[in-house]
């Protein structure tokens, strides 16, 4: 892959594009890729997944060790997502102190999970006020091909629907020899899934490559879960230097429930 | 523009036409004995190891009569002099353009290698930072890579879109004497120009033709081997 | 008597190898390899631009190599970033590739390897070496020869090929002493060699002796991953 920084002449051939309403590989605008979940990615892990959306591949694993609780809150687990885009995955990402991209991916799939209450962090104390399970969730892109976070956002889901609470000795520490039994403690049917709206000239498109996310000059992160019948936007955060419209936001507002149950039956198959 | 093509394409010794010219090829890895024997000599790829003639890379080696060399399937650009590349000015200087060849080194495109006289102070308006440029590479040094714009077909794409594939599949989307090029310029009514390090450039009536330049070249970028390819490609296009 | 080791392995014997070339489709070259239940990948971009430039070398291309487990690849979570561990074996792995490649071809530029360990057990270094070697070879970088590694264990005065977590913690008699090594494929010379335990000079000549015919093992599968990419 080249490393080659995007030309003046492929922006304004992607903005004509989507001005048409077409894109390279054949896809509407609002069009996503088809993706697959794989699991134990890692079998160390408490829980693991690998997602393929298109060409781009990101894992997730979940580990959990006991902690003392944050002050705010003794009589709950803690939750930390962290994640560094380790140089393999593209040739844009060098070692060292990571990028903002690198720093907001984490924080944005931290939000969504944490406004939907999909982890029952109330039910991971070991000793109230004295000892929690902090449950971490680490996300590393293997390969870039665009649109990270949404793809980080169902491995993320997909890895904690499978993780399992290690279980403890008679002391009160961790035995990863024994074998797990429960499962890591999840709100019922709560899955919060990230859908990132990106923009180019008035195009608004889903799920884009790479070369056609570094053409476009906003982008805007909403994490949406379902809980019963209503429709929840759990988190929420705009980048880029270009504005979006009312009209723009509104009609985001429109897809996303429609975006929301596509993905979510799409995942269904891999739970 | 063609002919420059094909002339780099022999020039870098490294064709990949159909294997029923005569000449074997087989997959090799670093190390690997490909012919043992005196008589052979060992070309770009290869090496002598006492009587064997030994794989310097991986890749096809190949057979030519006596020569023996491992041609590159995968990695990355090696510019060499004379070759033709798209390139994407990074900066104007005093004196020249800064071009990102999508190589480890930086290019340099002094102003006086401008194919007409061009003003200092009109530098960014002839070629702008973005701008992708087709140029000649003059001399490769390990300072830097000298570029000029002196040659036909050469200067600042305008229009249609660039895209990149893996520059050891250049010479066959060139083909034997530029049949493969022709044939999708045919097929799509499209102008393209051939950069050796992999970046192509496609302009046409509409953004559909210039799509499906470009998925042609990509089909024929990702084949692994060649037999057939220009039937496969014929076929392609008789489906759309 | 023979030996019973713990998975039911003969002495000799390497755990269950799969490789694959290619996995990385940004990258140059990629591959990953495997050794039982330790699973390494590999990336390679190079030749590239080096920054900084007092780095630069004018006179050839240099090799950097950089190992590190992914936080959920082990039992007990690795805080994400490089520990004092992660970059001995990073320096260590760069010296045992780097005999085979020629890159005076490429001045003032850089070939990265990236070595990442989704899941460990025991034997990180020399899956990471295997993958690495496979993906240089995969990135067209000119190379003269393939590397293997594998690692030899002593498990009390019983020698083992190719050592698991279990054995690593191996506390009866003499204990665990643990030796990995890698070569250039088909020769007798030796690019990396690390132990620690307990042994006497005379048994190293016998651990290599198991070393040598376990890497033929593991070229053939290297050799077989890289040819799949040109079928």
């Amino acid at each position: 892959m080249s490393a080659m920084e995007i030309s003046n002449l492929t922006r304004e051939t992607i903005a004509k594009m989507f001005a048409q309403g077409k894109r390279f590989d054949g896809r509407k605008l609002l069009d996503s890729r088809d993706f697959k979940i794989e699991y134990e990615v890692s079998n160390c892990a408490e829980g693991s997944a690998r997602v393929r959306l298109g060409k781009t591949e990101v894992v997730v694993g979940v580990k959990m060790a006991g902690d003392k609780p944050y002050p705010d809150s003794l009589d709950k687990g803690n939750l930390m997502v962290s994640g560094d885009f380790l140089p393999m995955a593209s040739p844009r990402f060098e070692a060292g102190p990571p990028k903002f991209n690198a720093i907001e991916l984490p924080r944005l799939i931290d939000r969504a999970i944490r406004g939907a209450e999909m982890i029952e962090l109330n039910k991971l104390v070991i000793k109230e006020g004295e000892k929690v399970w902090t449950v971490f969730i680490d996300v590393y892109p293997i390969n870039d091909d665009g649109n990270l976070i949404d793809a980080a956002s169902l491995a993320t889901i997909a890895a904690l629907k499978s993780a399992m609470m290690p279980a403890l000795d008679k002391d009160g520490n961790v035995d990863y020899e024994k074998k797990a039994k429960d499962k890591l403690p999840l709100a019922k049917d709560i899955a919060p899934i990230s859908v990132t709206f990106y923009k180019l000239g008035d195009a608004l498109i889903l799920d884009p490559t790479r070369e056609e996310e570094e053409a476009c000059e906003a982008k805007v992160t909403f994490g949406i879960s379902k809980k019963g019948k209503d429709y929840l936007i759990n988190s929420c955060q705009k980048s880029l230097e270009m504005e979006f419209t009312e009209e723009e936001i509104a009609k985001m507002m429109q897809i996303l429930p429609e975006k929301f149950e596509e993905l979510t039956e799409k995942l269904k198959k891999f739970l | 523009m063609m002919e420059e093509d094909i002339n780099e394409a022999h020039e870098a010794g490294e064709e990949m036409v159909s294997s029923s010219e005569g000449k074997k090829r087989r997959a090799i890895v670093p190390g690997e004995i490909i012919v043992t024997g005196e008589d052979f000599l060992p070309g770009d790829g290869a090496r002598r190891e006492g009587d064997n003639v030994v794989a310097s890379r991986f890749g096809l080696a190949e057979e030519a009569g006596r020569i023996i060399k491992v041609i590159a399937v995968t990695g990355s650009f090696i510019p060499r002099r004379n070759n033709v590349i798209l390139g994407r000015v990074i900066d104007v200087t005093f004196n020249g353009w800064l071009i990102d060849i999508d190589y480890a080194s930086s290019s340099f495109l002094p102003l006086m290698e401008s194919p007409r006289f061009v003003n200092k102070s009109e530098m960014d308006q002839f070629l702008g930072i973005g701008d992708i440029v087709a140029a000649k590479i003059w001399s490769v040094k390990s300072k830097g890579i000298d570029l000029t714009l002196k040659g036909k077909g050469l200067g600042k794409m305008e229009g249609g879109m660039v895209f990149h594939i893996s520059p050891n599949r250049v010479p066959r989307v060139i083909g034997r004497e530029g049949s493969m090029i022709n044939l999708i310029k045919d097929k799509t009514g499209c102008d393209i120009t051939v950069g050796q390090n992999g970046w192509i450039w496609v302009r046409g009536e509409n953004v559909d033709s210039e799509i499906k330049a470009r998925q042609a070249v990509e089909l024929v970028a990702d084949k692994v081997h060649t037999e057939g390819l220009t039937e496969q490609v014929e076929e392609w296009f008789a489906k759309k | 008597m023979a030996l019973k080791r713990i998975d039911g392995r003969k002495a000799n014997e390497l755990r269950k190898i799969t490789a694959k070339v290619g996995i990385i489709p940004n990258a140059d070259g990629s591959a990953m390899f495997s050794f039982g239940n330790t699973v390494a990948i590999a990336a390679v971009y190079g030749p590239r631009m080096l920054h900084p430039q007092h780095m630069q070398n004018p006179a050839t291309g240099i090799l950097r190599c950089n190992y590190d487990l992914l936080s959920f690849s082990v039992h007990d979570r690795k805080r994400p970033g490089p520990s004092r561990r992660s970059q001995e074996i990073s320096k260590v792995t760069e010296w045992a590739l780097l005999p085979v490649l020629d890159l005076k071809e490429f001045p003032n530029t850089v070939v990265d390897v990236q070595i990442y360990i989704l899941q460990a057990d025991a034997s990180t270094r020399t899956a990471g070496i295997n993958a690495a070697s496979m993906a240089l070879a995969h990135a067209g970088i000119p190379m003269k020869n393939l590397v293997c590694s594998v690692s030899i264990g002593k498990l009390d005065k019983d020698l083992v090929i190719d050592v698991n977590k279990a054995e690593e913690d191996f506390k009866d008699g003499e204990g665990a002493t643990d030796m990995a090594i890698a070569k250039i494929a088909n020769s007798n010379k030796f690019t990396l060699m690390q132990l620690d335990g307990k042994v006497q000079p005379e048994v190293i000549a016998d651990m290599l002796k198991m070393a040598n015919k376990a890497c033929e093992e593991i070229y053939k599968i290297q050799e077989k991953a890289l040819k799949a990419v040109l079928e």
